[in-house]
């Protein structure tokens, strides 16, 4: 009777155990794309919506009305401050004995937008004429859309996810169970255990990836402008790396407890920082070099380079070696400091 | 069966640990030979699980010497896992993977052994074959437990409580699986507290307590080794019997008090029953429970250290 290469048996438990799991299932392929259906959705690039204004007086109603992006109401001046007041209109416009006057909330972009559209319409009903004519050209292509900036951003944050808590859970699981005690009191080299995570978990990354972007690519038409070979580098190398940081925080911890609160310390500041719903250029200079040194900004900058500006290899070099840097580290401190018992 | 000039299968001198302020072994010496089935009993905390973890290189010693199967964990560590079969106190497999699975994983660890079907039949799970580890019983886990022991072929089995919080038939099922093996000529260390699991599967026991050896021999010897066959339990109303006065009868090896009534240790049942009920006569004192049992190793634990093996 010959059975089957130890490796290959440890590798098919991790995937008997996490298709075995519906919850893991959701987590990893189908609540991405919901996140990233839903933030679609919510920030689809709409046509410049008509903005609510109201207006006192007839003249003034007349003048508005010449411009298509208003929709204008005539109120008597109370009633229009009220609206305003409520959120009801973006703007009013009352008569004045100078002119006329615009009441709106300068914080508010609509207000601002509003009242820019009227001056110009009230202006020109006035008989104004532009002195430079100007033509407007739209941009609403792919790759410059606010889905274009989130699919290589969840495409991140879940590989950081799968790879950590997958590692995470499955490890500190069998630790507490005297799983792993059992495991060393067997013949198999120790390394294996851990090995036959990391060929799960690349085997995975290929499907988890595939799923996530094709729904970007099918469904929004996000671009994939880079070679598939530089983006599939990049996959591995970022998931490696988290595959290595997974191991090092589940390492020591004895209960699901201890091991959850460390990987949402390691992984909360990441969510925020590393740019997965918004630029992490947002944050103070001070803090970029510090941000741009976590593996999830390396990550999801190297892939939003592959992936919409069809950046090659050596482009994202520097990325690529902060990747391999964390993987060298937390992989050597994780071997120093792994408890079997 | 083994001849006495085969080495022994296991062979422990001097062993001491301690985890921090406890110690756990004090100096403790065991010898297996190779073919028998060799029971450590003793109570909770006794120190058996510190014991054979060292033994099967999962706990480092802090003194003396341990040879198993003539090899040493520091320079064979390797080859000995190869032949060695082991099941811990309590692990918990994994509950989403199938028996079958769980066996095929282990056996691939070792380079030979029977298949995971024949491992199954051994330990009269056939009917389990295919359902999850989590559906399965207290006593088919154990078996389970028992079988991921077996895969590789072992020429030294060691297993910590087998029955350990399993039901009485459960237990009964698997000392069946345990005796086959015994039978078939396996070398086995097992650990327990109950004393019925020693008497009937071990062919000598080491009594241990606060991590020593007391008492070591056949269940038959240790029994005869206290000098009674037989344990009296007397019982009356009203105060505590007074034990001296039974333990000072010429027919009693030993009394003493236990709960208010006295157990007394004799060796002529006939001899002895009819000076005891005199002397609880001459007390004046009524007798409202007389039980009699054949001495165990529980009496023998009793007879050495004055408690009893597990508090009921
Ligand atoms: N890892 C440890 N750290 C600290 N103390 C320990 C450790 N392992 C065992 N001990 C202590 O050593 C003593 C012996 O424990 P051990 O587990 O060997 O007993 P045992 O005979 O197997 O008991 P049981 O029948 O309850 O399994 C106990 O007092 C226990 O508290
Ligand atoms: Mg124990």
């Amino acid at each position: 009777m010959n059975s089957r290469h130890p490796l290959l048996e440890l590798t098919l438990v991790r995937f008997r155990e996490f298709v075995r799991e519906p919850e893991a299932i959701f987590w990893v392929f189908v609540f991405p794309i919901l996140l990233a259906a839903g933030l679609g959705l919510a920030f689809r690039n709409r046509p410049a919506e008509v903005l609510k204004v109201a207006a006192t007086g007839p003249a003034l109603v007349r003048a508005l009305r010449l411009e298509k992006r208003l929709d204008v109401r005539p109120l008597n001046p109370s009633l229009a401050v009220e609206a305003l007041r409520q959120g009801k209109v973006a703007l009013v416009v009352e008569t004045a004995p100078s002119g006329v006057t615009y009441r709106f909330d300068d914080t508010n972009p609509d207000g601002r937008a509003a009242r820019q559209l009227a001056n110009d319409a009230i202006e020109s009903a006035a008989g104004r004429s532009n002195p430079v004519p100007a033509v407007d050209r739209l941009m609403r292509e792919p790759g410059s859309r606010y889905i274009d900036f989130l699919i290589p951003g969840l495409l991140g944050m879940n590989m950081m996810g799968s790879a950590i808590w997958g590692m995470g859970f499955a490890v500190v699981d069998a630790r507490r169970k005297k799983l792993l005690k059992r495991l060393v009191a067997t013949p198999m080299p120790r390394y294996y255990y851990l090995l036959s995570f990391i060929l799960s978990r690349l085997f995975m990354l290929v499907v988890e990836v595939g799923v996530v972007a094709g729904f970007g690519m099918l469904v929004f038409g996000v671009p994939m402008r880079g070679s598939l070979a530089g983006f599939g580098a990049v996959c591995l190398a970022g998931s490696l790396a988290f595959c290595s940081l997974g191991m090092l925080i589940a390492s020591r911890a004895r209960t699901i407890e201890a091991a959850s609160g460390l990987m949402n310390v390691v992984m909360m500041p990441m969510w925020i920082l590393s740019g997965v719903f918004f630029s992490a250029e947002r944050f103070p200079d001070a803090l970029q070099p510090a941000i741009r040194a976590l593996p999830l900004t390396a990550l999801i900058d190297a892939l939003r380079a592959s992936m919409l500006q069809g950046a090659a290899l050596a482009h994202v070099a520097p990325q690529l070696g902060i990747l391999v840097g964390w993987m060298v580290l937390c992989f050597g401190l994780a071997l120093k400091l792994f408890r079997w018992k | 069966m083994s001849s006495l000039s085969a080495p022994p299968a296991l062979r422990v001198r001097n062993l001491r640990k301690a985890f921090q302020d406890v110690v756990a072994v004090d100096g403790l010496d065991l010898e297996v030979r190779a073919g028998e089935c060799f029971g450590l009993l003793g109570p909770n905390g006794a120190g058996k699980t510190t014991t054979i973890e060292i033994c099967e290189g999962l706990t480092d010693r802090d003194s003396g010497e341990v040879e198993v199967l003539g090899l040493s964990w520091e320079k064979d560590a390797r080859r000995l896992r190869e032949r060695l079969g082991i099941q811990l106190q309590e692990t918990q497999l994994s509950e989403k993977l199938t028996v079958h699975e769980t066996l095929s994983l282990f056996r691939s660890f070792f380079p030979r052994g029977p298949s995971p079907d024949e491992t199954i039949a051994r330990v009269q799970l056939e009917e389990k074959r295919n359902s999850r580890v989590g559906s399965l019983s207290g006593g088919q886990k154990q078996r389970l437990a028992l079988a991921c022991a077996l895969v590789g072929e072992p020429d030294l089995l060691f297993l910590d409580e087998p029955t350990t919080g399993l039901d009485p038939q459960a237990r009964r099922q698997l000392w069946e699986v345990i005796a086959e093996l015994q039978r078939a000529g396996r070398t086995i260390l097992l650990t327990t507290h109950y004393m019925e699991e020693a008497e009937r599967l071990c062919d000598r026991v080491a009594i241990m307590d606060h991590g020593k050896v007391i008492a070591l021999g056949t269940p038959r010897e240790l029994i005869a080794s206290i000098g009674a066959g037989h344990v009296v339990r007397l019982s009356s109303s009203g105060s505590p019997l007074d034990a001296a006065a039974f333990g000072a009868l010429a027919c009693v090896a030993a009394a003493r008090t236990d709960d208010g009534a006295v157990e007394a240790q004799v060796e002529q049942l006939h001899d002895a029953l009819p000076a005891l009920l005199d002397e609880l006569e001459r007390q004046g004192r009524p007798l409202t429970e007389l039980r009699v049992h054949s001495a165990t190793l529980e009496d023998v634990f009793m007879a050495f250290t004055g408690r009893r093996l597990r508090d009921e």
